[in-house]
């Protein structure tokens, strides 16, 4: 299937169901899970409305990757052998988080290796090439672009470090976004540059953390949008709690909830 | 923490031969732990010496001669100094004209004696008998050739050899005019790198080693907010003469 | 005289000794704290921020011509791997080398020993002073300390390193290391202090660059044109012909190398490349990463002593200093390819706003933070904040010509640290019940219960103030409030739902 009868200019008058009874994981994030449910909830409708079946494995927790950022690779383990135990039966598992897919892609294979448990290190090279960020499955596996999403904001658009750096997901997210009907994107200056959070650095090394958040969310108010647009939430609840107590007047949004957005339901 | 520590320079009581001896005994011993520790640090190593075979040459091809020698003196000239380019017969007045301000200058024994030969009464011509840096450096200009010019860094390379002088030649007067060849002009550094490797080879079997000095542009710093300021030590003119030979 | 050393694959590597720390670092803080005074040096934030932003736009650009440049990294890479992994014999074949060439080479084991090496040489010539060029592993073994400590003042010749060493201060960059002073400030530290150790400063000096540039050629001419005797570092020294390898751009480099009779160069042996050829690598990929340009103003290179030409007593002090410490890890010994480039300094949002002196080390900056914790431990305060001075941003992989990849090695050492502490801290407990609770969803299940419960209770109101670990993020953000319910209640809610519909 491709998105060859789709173009960004061209509005669809309907949904385009491009991906008929696709079977997808959905992999929601713990932190999503708990503290933002509107994200996976927005990947669900996205995917449904595109024609996917989505699953929810109950048994998913976390990737690890807080544990291995902190230094606690021996903690992080058990939760590679979980997450390859709930994910190893799927063909595609979806996120909406370029930090966790990096993790799983550049870290579980050094863990599991680290321990010599080499079934383990298998069994997780099996998994990850079927392990994507929301913005890689959605061009890269179901081949559209417009995904029939209408959001008539002004937004600028943070690429996440490790979206960009680790996972590598490039400039997938503009490219679903410019072609959301409504949508003004406005470029963000040096918008690749860390935002400050990077885990337990904005506890560790909050004064510096708070420097970038504050030179971040400066360049943010430069664009003079009203949304500010991530694929990582915690990312964006860095860059947004510093909006939030400089009363900015912008807010912050998921990717995946702005592309689930629609005129039957806004977001 | 290991440390040996030495005999005092000063101590009277040896000779300076014993001392040779202390510093022979402790050199030895710092070297054998040197070589122990950096062979115990690699024993996981399996990869033999040598396997990555030989240093792959990463450039990029000359797109053609006349390019080649345009790019070097678009690059050359982008580090603001001076190329001027002339046919073969040329050289004499070019010099003549590029020290036209110079009072004196100063001439490696092995120049081209035309090159020099019409320059006007007014400039003190010095040659290299054994100057000092004092007197060396009361002279305004020195004339040198070239060994490489390599077009995508617009650098000049001298060997050193006797049309170029030793190295303090070109570095302490103020005005460095250099005569490169067009067919001393390379495409890429790499390039540059093969050809002076004989350079390097012949004089260290010889006995004579070859210094390199890699010039692009006059001496220039961005050590003050990164704003690049040409002229701090060495030469603050670089005027080349590229001969289109 | 040759060394036998163990080829093919034996046993685990087994580390040299750390390197000391010296004097001037010593009890320093922890990173946070030294970036947090550094934070309120607001010229300091304006003067660094500019500097990187120009530095970082010229680098992109110049990168951005050499369509070959991932393939002159992987090379870059290579080429260092090759020596640090056969370090034993690159190291023989240069001393040869050198020696063939009329060079004395000399092995020092830590920092105390180069210094007495090269106090010894200058002694003996009987001056009381040096010029030196700009040099990395000079200012690791404060060498211009023990310098005058025996009576001889050590010039430093890089403009930088002039401001630096004039204003009493200390580097904060490994290219520029008065990065952290603005014009204005270089010219007071010119007219307040040149007059005390040479010519004076100009009485009509401006804040021009090019003004203060000039009145340091006037200031050490001087002492280039007396000097007797030099010290330099290398940034190079290839193994098959004896060469060593300066790059500079002022010439002073150059005056040093050249006008005096003796020249001592003191040499980390993670210095050495294989071969001749690899220059064509690293001669494309150090300039550009470094200064951003396309190639630097001047490389000098020698090769032993040459007759008539330069200095005719040609020393060589080959340093360990921590390196075979660094080199028997196998994943952090990738540091050692390192060649003082500072590409991951200028592209570091970190070191960008913390500036250089918060690290404690003259390596400031992500390599700093990877190669201060394996050269001397991770036991001071210090040594012990510096893999965690970083946000993982991955900005200095991307910047690095010789493929460090500094963010998974900053994970190795917070492990390393982890490890060390025994796991006692009350982080490592939190850690450890969050493992737990992660460890099988029906624990998470409940742990969700009681933030959604928390989210109820506030009703969607702001979070200003937090208290224990997070207070320092409350210090200028709100934290979100927990939502009333989480995915997973909507997931089996509406799939509880569906199945009813079906069943219906």
């Amino acid at each position: 299937m491709t998105a060859s009868s789709i173009t960004p200019t061209v509005t669809p008058a309907v949904t385009p169901t491009v991906a008929k009874g696709l079977k997808v994981a959905l992999f929601a994030a713990c932190y999503n899970d708990t503290m933002w449910p509107g994200t996976p909830i927005a990947v669900v409708k996205l995917l449904e409305r595109l024609g996917c079946r989505v699953e929810f494995p109950q048994r998913q927790t976390c990737c690890g990757q807080i544990f291995t950022n902190t230094g606690y690779a021996a903690e992080a383990l058990p939760l590679v052998r979980g997450f390859v135990d709930t994910f190893a039966a799927y063909d595609a598992i979806v996120a909406p988080t370029g930090s966790c897919v990096g993790a799983i892609r550049h870290q579980h294979h050094d863990l599991a290796a680290a321990a010599g448990d080499v079934a383990l290190t298998r069994a997780v090279d099996a998994l990850t090439p079927k392990v994507y960020d929301l913005s890689e499955f959605l061009i890269d596996v179901l081949g559209v672009t417009d995904v029939g999403a209408y959001f008539p904001h002004r937004v600028t658009f943070h690429p996440t470090c490790h979206s960009i750096r680790v996972a590598g997901v490039g400039d997938r997210p503009q490219r679903l976004l410019q072609a959301v009907r409504g949508l003004t994107l406005v470029d963000l200056p040096h918008k690749e540059e860390c935002c400050g959070f990077g885990g337990t650095f904005s506890l560790k090394n909050a004064d510096v953390s708070i420097a970038m958040a504050s030179d971040k969310a400066r360049h943010v108010r430069e664009t003079g949008a009203e949304v500010l647009v991530a694929g990582d939430n915690m990312c964006l609840m860095n860059m947004g709690s510093v909006l939030a107590r400089q009363r900015a007047g912008v807010r912050v949004m998921h990717l995946a909830e702005v592309l689930a957005s629609t005129e039957e339901d806004p977001a | 923490m290991t440390t040996t520590s030495l005999p005092a320079a000063d101590s009277a009581a040896r000779t300076a031969e014993q001392l040779r001896t202390a510093e022979q005994i402790r050199n030895d011993a710092a070297r054998a732990a040197i070589f122990g520790r950096v062979a115990a640090a690699v024993t996981d190593i399996s990869a033999p010496l040598g396997a990555r075979g030989d240093a792959p040459r990463i450039e990029q091809p000359s797109p053609g001669r006349a390019q080649t020698v345009e790019l070097f003196i678009e690059n050359v000239v982008d580090y603001r100094a001076t190329v001027v380019p002339i046919a073969p017969g040329k050289v004499g007045s070019a010099i003549a004209k590029a020290l036209k301000a110079a009072t004196s200058v100063v001439v490696p024994s092995g120049l081209d004696p035309a090159w020099t030969a019409g320059l006007p009464d007014g400039i003190r011509i010095v040659s290299d008998d054994h100057l000092d840096n004092a007197a060396l450096d009361g002279v305004a200009a020195v004339v040198t050739a070239a060994t490489v010019g390599v077009a995508t860094t617009g650098t000049i390379v001298l060997d050193h050899g006797p049309d170029q002088g030793r190295r303090a030649l070109s570095l302490v007067p103020d005005l460095h005019v250099c005569v490169v060849r067009a067919s001393q002009v390379v495409h890429d550094v790499p390039e540059a790198v093969a050809r002076l490797r004989s350079t390097v080879d012949q004089g260290a079997s010889a006995g004579m080693p070859r210094p390199l000095t890699w010039i692009s542009g006059p001496s220039a710093t961005s050590d003050i907010e990164l704003e690049r300021v040409e002229g701090v030590h060495g030469p603050r003119t670089l005027h080349v003469i590229l001969v289109q030979d | 005289m040759t060394t036998t050393y163990p080829s093919g694959p034996t046993s685990a590597p087994t580390s040299g000794p750390l390197q000391a720390t010296t004097a001037t670092f010593i009890g320093m803080p922890k990173f946070p704290k030294a970036a947090k005074e550094a934070l309120a040096n607001t010229q300091q934030r304006r003067n660094l921020a500019h500097a990187t932003g120009v530095i970082r736009a010229k680098r992109a650009g110049v990168v951005a011509e050499l369509p070959q440049w991932e393939d002159l990294r992987l090379a870059g890479a290579a080429a260092k791997d090759e020596t640090m992994t056969h370090l034993a014999a690159y190291l023989e074949q240069l001393e040869a080398n050198l020696v063939r060439n009329g060079a004395q080479v000399h092995w020092a084991r830590d920092a105390a020993e180069a210094c007495q090496i090269v106090v010894d040489i200058a002694a003996a010539k009987g001056v009381d002073e040096v010029v030196k060029v700009k040099s990395m592993a000079t200012q690791e073994i404060e060498l211009n300390e023990a310098l005058e400590a025996a009576g001889i003042h050590a010039w430093e010749t890089d403009l930088a390193e002039l401001i630096v060493q004039l204003g009493h201060d200390r580097p904060s960059h490994i290219l520029v290391p008065a990065i952290h002073r603005n014009r204005s400030e270089i010219r007071e530290i010119f007219r307040r202090e040149m007059h005390l150790v040479g010519r004076p400063a100009p009485d009509d000096l401006t804040d021009e660059p090019r003004r203060l540039a000039e009145a340091a050629r006037l200031h050490l001419r001087e002492k280039f044109l007396r000097a007797k005797v030099a010290v330099s570092g290398a940034n190079f020294a290839i193994a098959d012909t004896g060469t060593l390898v300066v790059v500079e751009s002022e010439g002073n480099g150059r005056m040093c190398l050249t006008l005096p009779e003796t020249l001592i160069s003191v040499v980390g042996i993670e210095k050495v490349l294989p071969t001749w050829q690899d220059l064509g690598t690293f001669m494309q990929l150090l300039p550009r990463s470094s200064t951003g340009e396309r190639m630097n103003p001047y490389t000098s290179m020698w090769t032993g002593v040459h007759p008539g030409d330069g200095p005719q007593e040609v020393h060589v002090v080959l340093i360990d200093n921590g390196r075979s410490h660094v080199l028997a890890d196998p994943l952090g010994r990738q540091a050692l390819r390192c060649i003082r480039c500072s590409a991951c300094l200028n592209v570091c949002p970190v070191y960008e706003r913390a500036g250089g002196h918060a690290y404690g080390s003259v390596y400031p900056g992500p390599i700093g933070a990877v190669l201060n914790p394996q050269l001397r431990g991770t036991a001071s305060d210090v040594d012990k904040s510096l893999p965690f001075a970083s946000t993982l941003c991955g900005a200095c992989f991307e910047a690095c010509p010789v493929r460090i990849d500094i963010p998974s090695l900053l994970v190795h050492l917070r492990a390393q640290v982890v490890d060390e502490s025994g796991r006692k801290s009350a982080e490592a407990k939190a850690m450890k019940a969050m493992a737990w609770m992660m460890g099988d969803y029906r624990r998470l299940e409940k742990a969700q219960k009681a933030a959604t419960l928390g989210g109820r209770l506030l009703k969607g109101r702001t979070i200003h103030t937090m208290p224990g670990p997070f207070a320092p993020w409350t210090s200028a953000r709100d934290v979100p409030s927990p939502p009333t319910s989480s995915f997973r209640d909507w997931w089996k809610a509406r799939n509880t739902d569906s199945t009813t519909e079906d069943q219906r």
